[in-house]
């Protein structure tokens, strides 16, 4: 499946993959201003730009093959969809346990606790239907959307 | 091909759905003796408290068993296990003849002798039916004994608390939760929990459950009585062997199992709380009953049950829970004993912070994230692969600890393989 591959040596650590994730899971859908002026409490960032500089570098869920996040769910809300591989929470069901930011081996899951607790993570901008919002917008190409397990961004 | 499962839990849904990644075709029976589609266990707690519904608690969609072409018995239960005709005896009597059998049986509660318990409003608090019944009598006001601190004595505390219910816990063990926390950390929690109104008699056990046909009380070894409208006992589960029991199935502590989950018998399978299968950290078999284990195992039998030669390569204990809005994630060794052990502590008490590494010849072998558990799966994640910290073990109790701590050549080879191991 597609994955957001992070070519460190690219990334210049200015968090705007995080700001257009916060955008792109906003009530005001990829709308940066009204979601930074409107939203009482914007949504969190489901990407984490890890940095010591000079180093830096986006991550985010991995849609692992074996999701131990979704074997590990006590209510069965982390899914992968069979098809397309996404993982996804169904957040009406999560209780917000915990259990899988204990076994997500990436630490791709943060606990947005500004309404009912809800593990949120990286839907790939799914219900989009588009490049995810954060490799669209990375402005030194340091996120590339691809098939292939390679770090240079070339198919 | 018949595949038939004793079951109806986390590890015979992982089963399922194993079996059904493999074989699409073939027909499954499943078995229980709870007469409901399939629930979170876990959830129990939130049912007493009103903080889910019945519906809520499904474990998988209404569709399960149809979209997986399941045929169920349930409210059955199954009585005997003859491996030679390969036969499962049902209390009504019937006999279901399987090619493949998963035994998915789980827990029951442990017990200890005390008088009284055959005494009205005295409870366990692991099935629906434990909730039905205590919800049936419970009224704000009713005074509460809860025997035992662990993981489902508190969860049951706190389901009662929030019903009104003054609630005071016995513990033999000098502290709550002492399977998967240490002093320090337990002492954090109970002063938490304390400030909910929720007593603590600890170092003491239930000699007797006083009364006359309903508990009115208890009596405790330390020779305090308490007042009681209703006793949970809480102690812990132990592998539900029963129906294994006249049969020729090695039984440890549990149904002993291998990486595949077979157990000593060909064609016959177990796995969870049941099960005794492979811990990692320990390097022998354990008892492992927690939810994720479950799963695995169950799905590690299924897809071996259906042809596809799987190997669970182990699993350890880990748990994260909460009460009253203090987190906690806890796994492997959280309090070693002997020699060759380096720990790592952070304690921040006014923050109720504590956070605790413990190593093992440069290896994660055990955490405690104590209200602070973000990215907490990193470190699981460590232990399950063994990595060793040498390099950067100073920076493992930083907060903002993360992938841009390992060394560039094991981040790179973590993030672009853009995938992990769960169970396999
Ligand atoms: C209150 C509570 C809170 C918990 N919280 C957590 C948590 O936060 N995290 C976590 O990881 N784990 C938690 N657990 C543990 C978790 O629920 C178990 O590890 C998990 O449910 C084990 O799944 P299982 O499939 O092995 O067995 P079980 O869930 O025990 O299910 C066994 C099934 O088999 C059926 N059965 C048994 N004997 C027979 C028979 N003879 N014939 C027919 N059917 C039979 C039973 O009715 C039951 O449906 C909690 C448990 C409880 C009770
Ligand atoms: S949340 Fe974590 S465990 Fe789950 S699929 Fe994403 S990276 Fe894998
Ligand atoms: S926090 Fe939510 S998604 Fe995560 S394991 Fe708990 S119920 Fe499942």
């Amino acid at each position: 499946m597609k994955r957001v591959y992070a070519r460190e040596e690219y990334c210049v650590g200015c968090k705007l993959c995080e700001i257009y994730c916060i955008a792109a899971h906003s009530k005001y859908k990829n709308d940066l201003v009204k979601t930074f002026k409107k939203e009482a409490k914007p949504p969190i960032s489901r990407i984490l730009v890890e940095e010591s500089r000079p180093v830096s570098f986006a991550l985010q869920c991995r849609h692992c093959e074996d999701a131990p996040c979704t074997k590990a769910c006590i209510v069965g809300a982390m899914h992968k969809d069979p098809e397309t591989g996404i993982v996804t929470n169904a957040e009406d069901r999560c209780v917000g346990c915990w259990t899988c930011v204990l076994v997500c081996p990436f630490g791709a899951i943060t606990r947005d606790e500004r309404g009912h607790k809800v593990a949120s993570k990286c839907d790939l901008c799914s219900d989009n239907g588009q490049i995810p919002a954060c490799v669209e917008h990375c402005p030194n190409r340091a996120l590339v959307y691809s098939e292939y397990e390679s770090n240079n961004g070339k198919k | 091909m018949h595949y038939v499962i004793i079951g109806n839990s986390a590890a015979a849904v992982g089963a399922v759905e194993g079996i059904r990644r493999v074989d699409k075709h073939n027909p499954i029976t499943l078995i229980s003796d709870e007469p409901y589609h399939t629930y979170s266990r876990p959830l129990i707690s939130y049912l007493l408290a009103g903080k889910v519904t019945e519906e809520k608690m499904l474990y998988r969609g209404q569709d399960f068993y149809e979209k997986n072409n399941v045929t169920t018995l349930l409210g059955q239960k199954a009585i005997a296990i003859d491996t030679d005709s390969k036969a499962v005896k049902l209390e009504n009597n019937k006999v279901i003849i399987y090619d493949k059998l998963l035994i998915a049986t789980g827990g029951t509660p442990f017990i200890p002798p005390m008088d009284g318990l055959e005494k009205k409003n005295v409870f366990t608090f692991i099935k629906m039916a434990d909730v039905k019944a205590i919800s049936d009598v419970v009224v704000a006001g009713n005074k509460a004994v809860i025997i035992g601190a662990g993981l489902i004595g508190l969860k049951a505390a706190e389901g009662l608390a929030s019903l009104g219910v003054d609630v005071t816990i016995v513990e033999l063990a000098n502290r709550v939760l002492s399977a998967i926390l240490d002093e320090e950390g337990a002492d954090i929690v109970q002063k938490n929990l304390e400030k909910r109104g929720i007593k603590f008699e600890l170092n003491t056990s239930v000699k007797a459950i006083t009364g006359g046909e309903e508990a009115q009380g208890v009596t405790l070894s330390n020779g305090k009585a308490l007042p009681a409208d209703l006793v949970v006992v809480a102690v812990g589960v132990r592998p539900n062997t029963e129906v294994v029991e006249s049969s020729k199935i090695t039984v440890n502590r549990g149904i002993v199992i291998d990486e595949k989950c077979q157990t000593s018998i060909e064609n016959v399978y177990a796995a969870g709380d049941v099960a005794e299968g492979y811990d990692l950290i320990f390097a022998q078999n354990r008892v492992l009953p927690i939810l994720p284990n479950a799963y695995c195992q169950g799905e590690t039998a299924g897809l071996n049950m259906a042809g596809s030669e799987s190997i669970f390569s182990g699993g350890f204990a880990m748990n994260s829970i909460g009460f009253y809005g203090l987190p906690m994630i806890t796994a492997g060794i959280v309090k070693p004993e002997g020699d060759g052990y380096e720990v790592l502590v952070k304690m921040v008490p006014e923050q109720n912070l504590y956070k605790k590494i413990i190593l093992k010849d440069n290896i994660v072998v055990g955490f405690i994230y104590l209200n602070e558990v973000d990215r907490a799966g990193i470190i699981t994640g460590l232990i399950r692969e063994k990595t060793n910290v040498s390099d950067f073990k100073q920076e493992l109790l930083k907060d903002s600890f993360g992938y841009i701590d390992l060394p560039q050549k094991l981040r790179r080879s973590k993030l672009l393989k853009g995938d992990s191991a769960s169970c396999q």
